[in-house]
């Protein structure tokens, strides 16, 4: 019964990253041989690449700023619901929705929403008598678009939280009201405690997938230029505006699959495998249904 | 907390009633303008999927005549219809497939103590949680070998081998099936096809129409594998892959994007409002009680 999920394991997982390793020292574009050149591509990686190190930092800029401030706004929106209490289910989808909406199909409604010339969002900032930035269109404001986009999707991690919230047992509320606690002490002495693995599980989550964050920047960038991305290869519009949206990921997916060096990409996946590896390590440790030694 | 901060405490006044009302008001005002917020995108969305294309050159948000036919024009332009259908094939097999192998493998780690079980277990949380990015290159040359690239078989045959998402939520489900029922079962000399069929799948048919619900969407939704694997042969696309080409390649102006971003929105929308239930038991269960 198990046996077609260990061989899927092995075909898929275990099989591909030792191949990852191995392809991360050789000079291959599967076409000709494989060509053993030791560390070279990580030689490469580290002192060379033009572009590894905007892609890196920009990657990691997702992660500390996406991270937080879906997390934050998500708790925000979870405390309020809680206390709709009877109504919170019809907010609680009000709220979900957008997250509903198929990734790509988000990006090209923000990109067409924010866009510079007939987009609803400058002209309302100008009827208010703003001048609203370019958005998607400036290498300064790419990034913080995102980041909206990322709030308005953040329903799955609301959920969560608001589950979490509903399930603090009421009578610790009435119990440390009658002691005398305000609403800060509570939040602070009974809410965060109670809340503290949920929260854990959702920023290890999240920076696992901002590691990989893809989608909504490729995607993004392709819609915003106007340029299709059409066919491999052409991948010219990855990291519009200036590469303030070439993330680490497409820059794998570049490397390997826009100038088929499957070597150097392998290196370059390589190292993003030390890193998330970091991340899944305390998963495993701290998440009790993800450690194999307590599971069940 | 003690019964005697109960007894001594007084008993909640009055004095809080006008204020509590002003919390009432203020959250609730607070609530509404979020949700307009939150919704207004898609209602502007909406309204621009329905101007004229030279109204979508004007600075105007609500579109003067309701231009239905832009709704046709997105089908006429690309060949929407086909890429409707790779999407439901790839969402519907991948996730009858997975179903199939995933289902299984989730009784066995859930039900069944062997030797080795906690390494094949540690593999799949490992497997699930690792970037994609890591292990796609061999992945692709594997497919590459095969001659499978430019459809989406690679993106469809792997389900038949388990998928490690769904097995960890499908057996986090299966755990909560008593283990009295099992045992019973076995005793009555019921072998594990029996049990699993006869009494964890019907215990457990929320759970396993969450993770139906989950393979679907994420099939559906995706873009990086339809874009490593079918971009070069357009008569493979599924719509999100489609929908993210259609602006560069075709939409001379916004309506007809949007029509077809609202188009591609409908489905999974609709589907949620049928399975909303079961779809926030999923999600709440990968969340918490993981």
């Amino acid at each position: 019964m198990l046996a077609p999920a260990v061989l899927g394991l092995a075909i898929f997982f275990v099989y591909p990253l030792i191949a990852s390793i191995f392809f991360s020292f050789t000079r291959y574009n599967l076409i000709g041989g494989v060509e053993f050149i030791g560390l070279r591509n990580y030689v490469y990686l580290f002192t060379q690449d033009p572009q590894v190190v905007q892609a890196a930092l920009n990657t990691l800029w997702f992660v500390v700023i996406l991270v937080p401030v879906r997390i934050i706004t998500a708790l925000a929106l979870a405390g309020l619901l809680a206390r709709a209490k009877k109504a919170s289910g019809f907010w609680r989808t009000v709220f979900y929705l957008p997250a509903l909406v198929p990734p790509v199909a988000s990006v090209v409604a923000f990109v067409f929403l924010f866009n510079p010339g007939t987009g609803p969002v400058n002209l309302i900032l100008k009827s208010v008598g703003i001048q609203g930035p370019l958005w998607f269109n400036d290498p300064a404001w790419a990034k913080p678009s995102l980041v909206l986009l990322g709030v308005w999707v953040m329903g799955d991690i609301m959920i969560i939280f608001l589950a979490a919230l509903l399930d603090v047992p009421r009578e610790l509320y009435e119990a440390s009201s009658l002691d005398g606690a305000n609403g800060v002490q509570q939040v602070r002495h009974v809410t965060i405690p109670h809340l503290a693995p949920v929260l854990f599980f959702s920023v290890i989550t999240g920076v696992i997938a901002a590691l990989q964050y893809f989608t909504e920047a490729a995607v993004a960038s392709g819609v915003a230029s106007g340029k299709a991305t059409v066919g491999q290869g052409t991948s010219v519009a990855l990291g519009y505006p200036d590469d303030s949206l070439l993330t680490y990921a497409q820059w794998i997916y570049v490397r390997g699959f826009g100038n088929y060096q499957f070597g150097y990409a392998s290196a370059l996946a390589v190292v993003l495998f030390v890193v998330a590896s970091v991340f899944v390590l305390i998963m495993m440790r701290r998440v009790n249904a993800f450690n194999p030694s307590e599971a069940s | 907390m003690t019964t005697n901060a109960l007894l001594l405490a007084p008993p909640r006044v009055k004095a809080g009633r006008g204020r509590t009302a002003l919390v009432w008001v203020s959250e609730h005002l607070a609530l509404v303008i979020l949700a307009v917020l939150f919704l207004a995108p898609v209602v502007f969305v909406f309204f621009t999927s329905l101007m004229t294309s030279q109204q979508t050159l004007t600075a105007s948000l609500i579109p003067k005549t309701w231009q239905w036919s832009n709704y046709l024009d997105v089908f006429r332009t690309v060949p929407l219809a086909q890429w409707f259908g790779n999407s439901a094939v790839y969402a519907i097999s991948s996730t009858v497939l997975m179903l199939l192998s995933s289902v299984p493998a989730a009784y066995v780690l859930a039900k069944i103590r062997f030797r080795g079980s906690s390494i094949i277990f540690g593999a799949i949380i490992i497997a699930m949680l690792l970037p994609p990015q890591v292990t796609v290159i061999p992945v692709y040359v594997m497919w590459a070998k095969l001659h499978l690239t430019g459809s989406l078989l690679p993106l469809i045959l792997p389900n038949l081998l388990g998928d490690a998402f769904s097995i960890f939520l499908l057996r986090q489900f299966f755990l909560t099936v008593p283990k009295e029922y099992t045992d019973a079962a076995r005793m009555d000399g019921c072998g594990d096809w029996t049990i699993l069929w006869r009494i964890v799948v019907p215990m457990a048919r929320p759970g396993i129409a969450a993770a139906g619900l989950f393979s679907f969407f994420h099939a559906w939704n995706d873009y990086f594998g339809p874009l490593l694997y079918t971009s070069e042969n357009q008569a493979a696309w599924p719509v999100s892959y489609g929908l993210a080409t259609f602006r560069g390649a075709h939409g001379t102006d916004w309506s007809i994007t949007m029509a077809m971003t609202i188009l591609v929105m409908v489905p999974v929308v609709l589907l949620f409002f049928f399975a909303q239930k079961v779809f926030v038991e999923g999600i709440t269960l990968t969340g918490v009680k993981g």
